[in-house]
């Protein structure tokens, strides 16, 4: 029998449809379908200036728009040669993992919903909150923030800014251990998600797999340590591991990412150095909108860059970054205009989500509810 | 890196090294041969293909130029290799034998390009619906839509 799972259905978490052939309740085939969001953002990009796609690739993914942020900053940061000063940096690193636990706590929350553990969305969405409410301190918006921009970040956080993440971080560590008391111990878990959807290590390498999805597999790869970027080296932090690749081991995986997130968001505030928030190039960077109104450089170059935008030298770049997904890369293509070229964006649910028919054929169908959990798919990112 | 080169030299048809990457440009007959090549190489192995995708120069020849990027888990290198290919009918080898990760992937191109991957298992449109015409990333093709 063939059955449709969605395009709309809660645990496809948006607009994802499964076509599942089915023998009983046991799979027999199974293929994703894609595409029901499919926006055109790339097509969009080449219409654009540089600046003006940045609002863009906040909405590829809703739950980590900083993360796509950063990766199209550093993208076309790099093929402009710019040099970021350190305290953007350090923001940038103390945002970025601020962006992953919010996207880790929806994932929690909504992967345990699907399988029946209705309490810990609540707990997580308290702290989500939270994180929502430092957006929207630093960056005016709670989720498509836009906070990062080519050659630095838009604003100097306000005043009492990093006493509230330094209380947050504090906080945060026991919030994770309630989670795990009402997840990691407990039986009706573990019988959903143990030995459920799992895959191999060369499977999910030959696959595409990156991420949490690539780690809980047992392969200790991640870009932040090993391919750095944005200052990422300065940074103490441990890479989880699990080696089982069930749904389990994916969880837990995500949890420790958790706690190693949140320590070095606690390095980051310690840390935090002095000093400019933007770059030294004045033809790519705002100017401050004090000296616009004193000197007269400064509101000529205000007016260039909004009207004409800036010329990127010729070249092309691939700039991958760590999202809560797995790897996140920006292709970007210059032809020495004021204008991407070409923008294409690597997705790392694109490349996940094949592994579906691998983890849940020969398995029941409740299965695939907790493997399209496990492996953290925002189809706004897939479909673009 | 330069391995491939001396494996056939007619292969490779040009080398590039700008802002710390490397593209490689590869003769599109031996397109998988070299995948495979780079894939099983021992000091190197290039085991995980992170994306392909395509760039059209359009109304220049030879138009497309495909965009595989690979990267080495265990060695933490990354490169990339691109095919060009002529602008009526643009076909190339499929990578999916190489890389199952390239199904999705070559799809995607097919669906918003145009391009013919020979061996792909499943080569429908992902993005777009079935019954679409023309493919919008090309540069031709209006960011308005026909309307």
């Amino acid at each position: 029998m063939i059955l449709n799972m969605g395009p709309q259905h809660p645990s496809t978490h948006g607009v994802l449809r499964v076509i599942l052939e089915i023998d009983g309740e046991t799979i027999v085939r199974i293929m994703p379908d894609i595409g029901y969001l499919h926006t055109g953002i790339e097509k969009t990009c080449e219409a654009k200036f540089y600046q003006q796609v940045v609002p863009l690739t906040d909405r590829i993914d809703y739950l980590c728009p900083m993360t796509n942020n950063l990766c199209y900053a550093l993208a076309v940061e790099k093929l402009l040669g710019l040099e970021i000063p350190p305290k953007a940096q350090w923001l940038r690193v103390m945002m970025n993992e601020l962006t992953r636990i919010n996207s880790h706590l929806v994932w929690l929350g909504t992967h345990a919903l699907d399988i029946g553990a209705m309490t810990v969305f609540l707990y997580c969405f308290r702290e989500r909150e939270d994180i929502l409410r430092l957006f929207e301190a630093v960056s005016g918006q709670r989720m498509m923030t836009s906070y990062f921009r080519i050659g630095g970040v838009a604003l100097e956080p306000p005043l009492d800014f990093f006493d509230r993440v330094r209380e947050f971080a504090n906080r945060f560590p026991s919030k994770v251990d309630e989670y795990e008391n009402l997840l990691t111990g407990n039986p009706i878990w573990g019988m959903r998600t143990k030995g459920v959807a799992r895959i191999t290590a060369e499977d999910a390498i030959a696959l595409g797999a990156s991420g949490p999805t690539l780690r809980g597999s047992g392969v200790d790869f991640d870009l932040r340590r090993d391919l750095p970027y944005s200052g990422y080296e300065n940074f103490k932090f441990k890479v989880p591991v699990s080696q089982d690749g069930d749904v389990f081991a994916r969880y837990l995986c995500r949890v420790q990412e958790l706690r190693e997130s949140i320590a070095i968001v606690q390095q980051a505030v310690d840390g935090m150095p002095q000093g400019p928030i933007k770059a030294d190039a004045p033809k790519v960077v705002l100017p401050d909108r004090e000296k616009m109104k004193t000197q007269m450089e400064a509101l000529i170059y205000h007016f260039k860059i909004i009207t004409e935008g800036f010329a990127v030298p010729e070249g092309e770049v691939y700039q991958a970054v760590e999202s809560p997904r797995g790897e996140m890369g920006y292709y970007v293509v210059s032809d020495g205009t004021a204008k991407p070229y070409r923008v294409h964006m690597r997705s790392a649910c694109l490349a996940n989500l094949q592994l579906l028919p691998k983890m849940c054929e020969g398995r029941l169908i409740a299965d695939v509810v907790a493997a399209i959990g496990s492996i953290d798919i925002v189809l706004g990112e897939i479909d673009r | 890196m330069e391995r491939l080169r001396s494996w056939s030299a007619a292969a490779v048809e040009g080398a590039k090294f700008d802002r710390d990457e490397i593209s490689i440009y590869i003769a599109r007959s031996s397109l998988r041969e070299a995948c495979a090549l780079l894939r099983d190489d021992a000091s190197c192995p290039f085991n995980f293909l992170s994306d392909v995708t395509c760039v059209d120069w359009h109304p220049r020849e030879p138009r497309f130029e495909v965009i595989y990027q690979l990267l080495s888990i265990p060695k933490k290198e990354r490169v990339r290799l691109k095919v060009r290919l002529s602008g009526d009918s643009p076909a190339v080898e499929s990578v999916t034998s190489v890389w199952p990760a390239a199904n999705f992937f070559e799809r995607e191109v097919f669906d918003l390009f145009g391009i013919r991957f020979t061996g792909h298992p499943y080569l429908r449109r992902i993005q777009m619906p079935e019954n679409w015409e023309g493919h919008p990333l090309r540069k031709d093709y209006p960011v308005e839509g026909y309307r």
